[in-house]
């Protein structure tokens, strides 16, 4: 076993107890913070498939800016923020058996991929992956229409969350 | 993997570690000594040599402290939280270079932790962006109305300035293309340090850094005449003590990263033949950015806080934008600049 395998295995058990931590635990900002923890979990697996981008974007996206929008608008509602009634429900046991079996087919069907065991081809050092990504997303014979499409929806939702707040008024 | 290299890393991280720490403990008396003296006042002179031990004294006094935790805190987050403030105070400087390579008992070792990131910048926006949880979490841990106040108050004012502060970071990658912070410095050899290029971006860096940091005219979070203390109201001891280690840490490392950034980095006459002068050069110009903001804390007066959140979205964040803009038109304009 390399030190690669030690490590994801380590990352991966992290990541999977803190997100069960998530929906376990009773206390909304500690709930808050267990999701912190999984989110970093999934940006040191990029790192582990040489993605620094994608890890990066991970960390400032939905570690500095998602999840500390959910913290603060649980601070501005302190009386919610402990959940008096159990986390769960009469239907856990069949989640429980619908994840096993989830899990258990795509491990089968991905083991049945002829390419499950290969490795990794080492990265080309003189290309520059960061600088092929940004002409990617501006080439029309690539994804410029997607990437003008997704900032077309963001500037919609930005207006509309202007809309939305200048009402209250 | 080679353990020579192993060695080699935990070494130069201890050694980072370390300046860090000195730097934190005489940073904090060069600010009561200069402070002092544009106040016409001595400053701290008593323990040994013109002061020079106070800060050590410091240190004992509050590692002998009782720590008091509030009965109704949450106990863990209480004491995660200054834990979660200094750390990436003290991981944020790793990709930058303090000097080229130099060669050592027939080594050749660069003098940067973890050499050479395509995505540096990107790990720079990062690390900042988690900075907020520590004093979020201090203020929420505390079950106190001014260290709550505190928190969200300084969450609010680093999310907005943030915008800002990573729109000025584009001026540098747009003229160096690149996002790696060598190439940011190496290019600035080629073609002269960026504050010329970027008169604006340099200024709005440094507003930008300063209201991230905390510091006067921003120091919002922990305005004593209405909240007391702010978000480490509740905190005694080494714990308090790790939240002011935070802030003063934080002041070196904006420095660095301005000189960087805009001022060079740790280039200057000379520092082709003799790699060693790198640090030196650099440590001189950390020195006067950080002198320069300790004045900028004797002179000026506290922001009100409404006009805080409107200065950094009506005027910081529109010039910021501008300044990306004049960047791309100045690259396209005169390609020959660009080397």
């Amino acid at each position: 076993m390399t030190f690669i395998q030690l490590f994801f295995i380590f990352a991966a058990a992290a990541t999977l107890g803190a997100a069960l931590l998530v929906v376990t635990s009773r206390n909304l900002i500690h709930a808050a913070l267990w999701l912190i923890v999984s989110l970093f979990g999934v940006a040191v697996f990029y790192v582990i498939l040489n993605a620094g981008f994608l890890a990066m974007v991970q960390v400032v996206v939905y570690i500095g800016a998602i999840a500390i929008l959910m913290i603060f608008a649980i601070m501005l509602t302190r009386k919610v923020s402990q959940v008096p009634k159990p986390v769960f429900n009469s239907n856990w046991i069949w989640a429980l058996l619908i994840a096993v079996v989830m899990f258990g087919s795509m491990t089968w069907i991905l083991n049945m991929w002829p390419q499950f065991e290969a490795i990794p081809p080492a990265l080309d050092p003189s290309i520059d992956p960061l600088r092929q990504l940004g002409v990617a997303l501006v080439s029309p014979e690539a994804y410029v229409l997607p990437f003008e499409l997704a900032s077309l929806l963001l500037l919609a939702a930005l207006i509309g969350a202007i809309v939305v707040a200048w009402e209250s008024r | 993997m080679e353990y020579g290299l192993i060695l080699e890393w935990i070494i130069k991280a201890v050694l980072m570690l370390l300046i860090l720490l000195i730097g934190f403990a005489y940073t904090t008396y060069l600010e009561r000594k200069v402070l002092a003296r544009m106040q016409v006042r001595y400053g701290p002179n008593r323990a040994g040599p013109k002061g020079l031990l106070q800060p050590v004294a410091d240190g004992v006094k509050l590692i002998f402290k009782e720590e008091l935790i509030p009965a109704k805190a949450d106990k863990l987050l209480f004491i995660l939280a200054p834990v979660i403030t200094v750390l990436p105070a003290l991981t944020i400087l790793a990709v930058v270079p303090f000097g080229g390579t130099v060669n050592l008992f027939g080594r050749e070792i660069t003098l940067s932790i973890a050499g050479d990131l395509n995505v540096g910048i990107l790990y720079l926006t990062a690390v900042t962006s988690i900075t907020v949880y520590g004093m979020v979490l201090a203020g929420w841990a505390s079950n106190n109305k001014y260290a709550m106040m505190g928190g969200i108050r300084a969450t609010a004012q680093v999310i907005s300035y943030e915008l800002a502060l990573g729109l000025a970071f584009i001026g540098p990658i747009l003229l160096a293309s690149s996002m790696s912070v060598n190439e940011i410095v190496n290019a600035q050899g080629r073609m002269g340090w960026f504050f010329i290029y970027q008169p604006i971006g340099f200024i709005i860096f440094l507003i930008a850094t300063l209201a991230e940091i905390n510091r006067v005219p921003f120091d919002m979070p922990e305005a004593e005449q209405e909240l007391v203390a702010g978000y480490h109201t509740e905190y005694s001891g080494m714990k308090f003590a790790l939240f002011m280690m935070t802030e003063y840490i934080k002041m070196i490392v904006v420095a660095v990263l301005a000189a960087t950034f805009f001022l060079g980095g740790y280039l200057g006459p000379f520092v082709d033949q003799v790699p060693w002068l790198g640090p030196v050069y650099l440590f001189i110009k950390v020195f006067i950015l950080v002198f320069g903001i300790i004045w900028v804390r004797a002179t000026w007066p506290r922001f009100r806080y409404d006009r805080l959140m409107a200065f950094g979205w009506k005027i910081m964040l529109p010039l910021a934008v501008l300044n990306v803009l004049l960047t791309g038109a100045f690259i396209i304009l005169f390609p020959g600049v660009i080397r």
